[in-house]
């Protein structure tokens, strides 16, 4: 799977596009990479609607059958939605990581530091030279 | 975030081959740390020194994700995961290389003494045959392997150590026969010459007297047998590690690509160590390095009955007056709510105090809940007995369960 073009990446493996550019919203996941490596994602910790999180900042975490791993925000803003259906389908996030498989949604501190962020190119890069 | 990290569990193995291993949770952190700097350093391609089985090509070839175990290169899952292939061996047939777990001859008029003396098992009352599982211990009733053996003649067997623990057994017998079985017993390591292969699940009796030129599906459970597919001699025991019904399959190195295929061209499903894993926990069996260890009895871990009363061998009293006057910690396993898994060194609490440490833990594809095996004072192992879990400083309820978690229908 390719990395789609319309959004940010981090060396986290995070991905992250703006939502919705008039409330200045974010909707953030895991790259493909990400759960190709974790296997059969079965658990998610996620943060709080309301929660404050900050760019690489400890945001929850996944499990999957035989891995434990952080997640860690893109980007400072404060959680407006989580996606619930990961509670009891946490499989979505293998099966489409890019698009149901997303994870939380935030409001952004600022935008502009989406620019500091990978862009598809330079992600793909960055995995080939893992 | 995540690379590489499903080896985080198998790092904790590695404590296997570390004599005078404990599993506090210090250590088991350094062994993490350790593998996660590895994986930092080195990637996931494994250019180390370790071993690879003559299905190594077949593994990358399939998609395998490879990983080191035990001092060998092995697939911990294919591209399917490991959820499916948990479901192939529970409800039609999986097909795991094991060819990294060793395979030992002892031969010799004193070979069945010599077992006699090393094995917490009985090899003079195993017939011709059968196939026994025992332990092998210290004199202070440690356990350096656990180990399944076949009595091949009247004065010769099959012996089956632990990957990263042949090299340990190996030299433990070597002292033994040097001391006291010398001459009249010696031991043959065919590992590297031989390849190993377990067929496990609920169809391998039809699917293997379809793949086999001689029937075998009515072999006894713990019996052994000769038998060929397509002329190639196979040595069969009808044993595994999974829970389930199935066989094991010990061919020459050479053989092993073509025995294989012939499984998985059969409908068997490639499996991984990571569903073998899972599959083990669940059947309630435990994995050296984890649930057992040097410095750890058999009486412990709940396996007495792997532990003749009759006899004298190595740690005989020990474990007999283990017996008579108790242990301090016990095995035990338990249940949790959800999916979060509880993991090797994780702390078991009562009112917040530390009463206990998880050796094993994993989801549970088949129960549909996160279940884990580790060690708790004594007074606490009554199955119902409540218990905190500390996930990563969340603290969940766990309750203490009968082993094993999951018990395979058996055909009538």
């Amino acid at each position: 799977m390719s990395n789609p073009k319309d959004r940010k990446y981090t060396e986290e493996h995070e991905w992250v596009m703006i939502d919705d550019s008039t409330a200045n919203t974010a909707v953030a996941g895991i790259t493909d990479y990400a759960q190709d490596q974790l296997g059969d994602i079965v658990y998610f910790e996620l943060p709080k609607v309301g929660d404050n999180i900050t760019h690489l900042g400890k945001m929850g975490e996944v499990e999957s059958v035989k891995a434990v791993s952080d997640l860690f925000s893109p980007i400072d803003g404060v959680v407006t939605e989580i996606n619930e259906k990961l509670l009891d389908h946490p499989e979505l996030v293998n099966r489409d990581p890019f698009g149901d498989g997303w994870i939380i949604k935030a409001t952004m501190a600022d935008a502009a530091a989406l620019d500091g962020l990978m862009s598809a190119a330079d992600y793909d890069a960055f995995i080939a030279g893992l | 975030m995540v690379q590489l990290a499903e080896i985080v569990a198998y790092a904790v193995t590695s404590l296997a081959s570390d004599p005078g291993s404990s599993y506090d949770s210090q250590r088991v952190c350094a062994y993490l740390y350790f593998a996660l700097w590895s994986i930092a350093h080195y990637g996931l391609m494994v250019t180390s020194d370790n071993l690879r089985t003559g299905l190594f090509d077949t593994h990358v070839e399939l998609g395998g994700r490879i990983v080191p175990f035990g001092g060998w290169d092995m697939p911990v899952q294919y591209p399917n995961g490991i959820l499916a292939e948990v479901k192939a061996v529970r409800t039609a047939a999986g097909v795991f290389d094991v060819s990294h777990m060793g395979r030992l001859y002892i031969s010799g008029p004193k070979a069945t003494e010599f077992l006699d003396w090393v094995l917490t098992g009985s090899a003079s009352t195993l017939r011709v045959g059968r196939a026994r599982y025992c332990l092998i211990c210290n004199e202070k009733g440690g356990v350096i392997d656990d180990t399944i053996f076949y009595r091949l003649t009247d004065d010769r067997y099959l012996l089956i150590p632990n990957a990263g623990n042949r090299p340990a057994v190996m030299a433990w017998f070597q002292k033994w026969i040097d001391e006291k079985f010398s001459p009249g017993c010696s031991m043959e390591d065919v590992t590297t010459q031989t390849g190993l292969i377990a067929f496990q699940g609920p169809h391998t009796p039809d699917f293997i007297d379809q793949v086999f030129d001689n029937p075998l599906s009515g072999m006894r459970p713990f019996s052994w047998a000769e038998g060929s597919i397509q002329g190639v001699s196979v040595f069969v025991g009808r044993t595994g590690y999974t829970g389930e019904d199935g066989f094991e399959l010990l061919v020459q190195g050479h053989d092993a690509v073509k025995i294989w295929t012939a499984l998985t061209g059969s409908g068997a499903v490639p499996c991984g160590l990571g569903a073998r894993d899972v599959l083990r926990l669940e059947a309630g069996l435990p994995l050296h390095g984890h649930e057992l260890d040097e410095e750890t009895t058999p009486i412990e871990a709940g396996l007495d009955r792997f532990v003749r009363r009759e006899g004298t061998f190595i740690s005989s009293q020990f474990l007999e007056s283990q017996r008579m006057n108790g242990v301090a910690k016990k095995l035990v396993g338990f249940t949790l709510q959800g999916r979060s898994a509880p993991r090797a060194g994780y702390a078991l609490l009562d009112n917040g105090e530390k009463i206990g440490t998880v050796t094993s833990g994993s989801y549970s594809p088949t129960l549909d809940t996160s279940i884990g095996m580790g060690y708790v004072l004594e007074r606490y192992v009554e199955p119902g007995t409540i218990l905190d879990l500390n996930i990563r400083g969340r603290t969940v309820p766990v309750t203490i369960t009968d082993l094993p978690f999951y018990t395979r229908t058996r055909r009538t």
